[in-house]
């Protein structure tokens, strides 16, 4: 999947991440900022790579903004930032790959 | 060299501090120590005046000095204003290298960070440290140790003189011309002033800061004339609302109401719940909606308290109130109602020596049947941490845990399974502020797990199927399979605080962090 245009999915709740996705022509840039980094850095990069990974999404740049989320919803805000740079509104395939 | 709890003390702290390493909770038990004497002044002429015109005249008239020690009391809280007020002035005279032995320090000082950096104060004190100040020393700031001590274990460096202020300053809501202070009274009430007591008998110079000025004699005195040098009115010593809020309301918090009711279903079936129990109980919301459950079911039963102690609360003062228990003793008032319940006869006044100091001759927490505690994390050792964050940076205070934790015969731990991501059971904790041996229930809200070595209180909960009972590991293995496993923390080389046991022996140290990219 590519990202079509810059969107945004989560809050900065607490166990919440604030997901941005943009368009880049210089391959998959990741930026994680975590009230847990010190803890859960390894572990939010690897989750959040392997959704990217999941989605095919090969360039972009990815700003996660977490604060202190579980590992499901991380996945689910890093799929919906995704989704909303595609358009896609109907038939979220949830937890898939996109075909 | 590893201490009692397993944790690695290096040798040059134990040279630098003269401490031993923790080896357990009985060590110091019956050793005999020769208690410290201060210097005093004699004041025996009868026109001699204690007042002096502002904080500098006092600060001269103390002979304050380069590497002094200042010592201070917390019962202002978030709303204090003495310590920042007296240390600006400190740092308008240029001195140096002062050791600032506060009983506690928070967000209401964040102001001295700069004056941590340019080594007006190069070493504290105090039971923890929330808020900047907290940073600052995590992040190697300070140029020598931070001490964190509990409360009991404060008088005891005061009064075997291993602590020697030279300045106390007593912030004092009323104070009269010859140094006779109150908690009540004035304009910004705190209620007791138990933490200062210690200051008022070992500091060299004794210094009352007051923003209400009444007539000769403030009686009954909290902290008599007989301690005071010199007293000092200003302005204002306290912002009113922020050093007792009104009541918390009771939790709706399903998860806090659990627990509670976990924890008071561990306190009626455990053998200490009969006619004339003592209890002490903190301010989190589980915490007092469970002296709230508690309190139904001791009516039900005809059972009553014999005394409560501690940071009193709504919940405690009512039971007072409502002829449930006995006595209260008071050591800190956490909210406005546990201010104005002072006027109340049956509501003592105690000091943190007696409530706490573990070397004089017994002290109110050895007499404790339950103490009802929280903490940020909790190890499969049952040892807990309540000065240093999941992150490593020193963001709380041990205050009376380590000593009601000890004394207590049935200590519980109310904690939730997880804050947020971090998971608050977990294999090793942070930074050890209490002992495992001092913890014998911990509540969660995913169970109930007893320390393996009180078989009886084990024995008894399985009787009376009460609690979902599992094991601290079974508790530990929920967390991590719902948050993963915590990678450990990095921290640098430097030593940048020390957690004393109660005792004076090193628990364990808190190293300067090293942020993770």
């Amino acid at each position: 999947m590519i990202i079509g245009k810059s969107a945004m999915a989560g809050t900065l709740e607490s166990s919440d991440a604030q997901v941005t996705v943009e368009p880049s022509e210089n391959g998959l840039e990741l930026e994680i900022s975590s009230s847990v980094m010190n803890q859960y850095g390894r572990q939010i990069r690897a989750t959040v790579m392997q959704t990217l990974e999941r989605l095919d999404v090969q360039s972009g740049k990815v700003t996660v903004v977490d604060k202190g989320a579980l590992d499901c919803t991380l996945k689910a805000r890093v799929e919906c930032a995704v989704y909303r740079s595609n358009d896609i509104k109907d038939a979220l395939p949830w937890g898939g790959a996109i075909v | 060299m590893k201490n009692a709890v397993g944790r690695e003390i290096p040798d040059e702290i134990l040279a630098l501090t003269g401490k031993e390493p923790f080896q357990g909770n009985h060590y110091k038990d019956g050793v005999p120590f020769r208690r410290a004497a201060p210097i005093i002044r004699p004041v025996m002429s009868n026109d001699h005046s204690k007042m002096v015109k502002d904080i500098h005249e006092a600060l001269v008239k103390c002979h304050a000095h380069n590497g002094m020690t200042v010592s201070f009391h917390h019962h202002f809280r978030e709303g204090d204003l003495v310590v920042c007020m007296v240390m600006k002035e400190i740092h308008k005279m240029g001195l140096k290298n002062i050791t600032l032995a506060a009983t506690s320090l928070g967000k209401a000082h964040d102001d001295l960070v700069p004056m941590i950096e340019d080594g007006t104060i190069t070493r504290i004190e105090a039971s923890g440290v929330r808020g900047k100040i907290g940073e600052a020393i995590s992040a190697g700031k300070l140029k020598g140790l931070a001490i964190m001590r509990s409360h009991g274990g404060r008088v005891r460096s005061l009064v075997t003189g291993e602590t020697k202020v030279d300045i106390a300053f007593i912030g004092a809501p009323t104070s009269d011309d010859y140094g006779n202070l109150r908690g009540i009274g004035g304009k910004t009430n705190c209620g007791v002033l138990s933490y200062s007591y210690v200051d008022g008998d070992q500091a060299e110079y004794v210094v009352a800061i007051t923003d209400c000025l009444v007539p000769f004699p403030n009686f009954p005195a909290h902290i008599s004339m007989t301690r005071v040098d010199y007293v000092c009115v200003v302005d204002s010593i306290g912002i009113p609302e922020k050093i007792a809020t009104g009541a918390a309301k009771p939790t709706t918090d399903q998860r806090k109401l659990m627990m509670a009711e976990y924890c008071t279903q561990v306190v009626v079936n455990t053998p200490y719940f009969k006619d004339g129990f003592s209890y002490q109980t903190g301010v989190g919301g589980a915490s007092i909606a469970s002296t709230i459950s508690l309190t139904r079911i001791m009516k039900e039963r005809g059972i009553k308290m014999g005394f409560g102690v501690g940071g009193l609360t709504k919940p405690m003062c009512d039971l007072l109130d409502m002829g449930m228990v006995r006595l209260l003793l008071d050591t800190q008032a956490f909210d406005l109602d546990a201010v104005s319940n002072v006027i109340n006869p049956a509501h003592h006044r105690i000091t943190a020596g007696a409530y706490a100091n573990p070397f004089n001759k017994g002290a109110f927490v050895n007499r404790l049947d339950y103490v009802i505690l929280a903490s940020l994390e909790v190890d499969v050792h049952f040892n807990c941490n309540v000065v240093v964050g999941s992150d490593g940076v020193i963001t709380g205070a041990q205050g009376g845990h380590p000593d009601t934790a000890q004394g207590a015969k049935c200590t519980i731990v109310i904690c939730p399974l997880l804050q947020g991501r971090i998971p608050a059971i977990c294999t090793d904790v942070t930074t050890v502020t209490t002992p495992g041996e001092s913890v014998d229930v911990v509540v969660t809200d995913y169970g109930v797990a007893v320390n393996p070595n009180r078989q009886d209180l084990l024995e008894a909960l399985r009787k009376a199927d009460c609690v979902p009972l599992k094991t601290i590991e079974e508790l530990r293995d929920i967390a991590y399979s719902i948050v993963g496993k915590p990678d450990p923390l990095e921290f640098g080389d430097r030593v940048v605080g020390i957690i004393e046991a109660r005792d004076g022996t090193i628990m364990d140290v808190v190293r300067q962090i090293k942020p993770k990219e």
